[in-house]
């Protein structure tokens, strides 16, 4: 009973952080801004949308014993929230590297490391 | 109840393909893609659990770092330089 409500409350703050990172697409005018948006609040809602599966899995696995196959169940969907995470930080990265290399600068910025770097390696 | 879920994945999903067809620059629709992905990923998950079904998480593992190599590739596209 408490664990149906655990896994209530976890889906809502799932769905929500999903939802404002779709809006956040939207709102914000600059890639970079962007890609705050939806890299963060997309990884921070799917911790808690697979965090919701794993307790129903254990859940179903505790009443049936351990003979069910739940168990494969909550070890792949862990692999795969692994995967998420890493590749959503790493490939942001990326995206935001070659938005700067590709003219795109960021709007109203007060400090540009990057382009300092670069003009420095042009200088030597 | 997990089906749901992916009900309102979805809507997400139709608001990203909606940024990825107007974003004004193609490092917009880059982030917008990377976003599609994750949120596939996560709505496979969900449809695997609320149909039993192990085979669908896997695919979801598989799509992720498909997902992952291509927004790589595509990057280093758009950056420029030599690879």
């Amino acid at each position: 009973m408490i664990l149906n409500i655990i896994t209530y409350i976890c889906i809502g703050i799932g769905c929500l952080f999903n939802l404002l990172a779709a809006i956040g697409l939207h709102r914000f005018h600059d890639p970079y801004m962007r890609m705050h948006a939806s890299t963060k609040c997309t990884t921070f809602g799917g911790i808690f949308l697979i965090g919701a599966v794993v307790l129903q899995s254990a859940r179903i696995w505790v009443s049936e014993g351990s003979a069910s196959a739940q168990s494969i169940m909550i070890i792949h969907s862990v692999i795969a929230l692994i995967v998420a995470m890493l590749t959503s930080g790493t490939s942001s990265h990326a995206i935001a590297q070659a938005a700067h290399r590709s003219g795109v600068k960021p709007a109203r910025a007060v400090v540009d490391d990057l382009e300092e770097d670069v003009r420095n390696k042009e200088k030597q | 109840m997990f089906l749901w879920v992916t009900v309102f994945l979805l809507v997400c999903i139709i608001l990203t393909i909606i940024r990825i067809l107007l974003g004004p620059t193609a490092a917009d629709r880059l982030v917008g893609t990377d976003m599609l992905s994750n949120l596939v990923v996560f709505a496979m998950v969900m449809i695997g659990f609320a149909f039993n079904e192990v085979i669908y998480i896997d695919v979801a593992i598989v799509y992720a770092l498909l997902s992952f190599v291509t927004t790589l590739f595509v990057a280093k596209y758009i950056g420029g330089g030599k690879f």
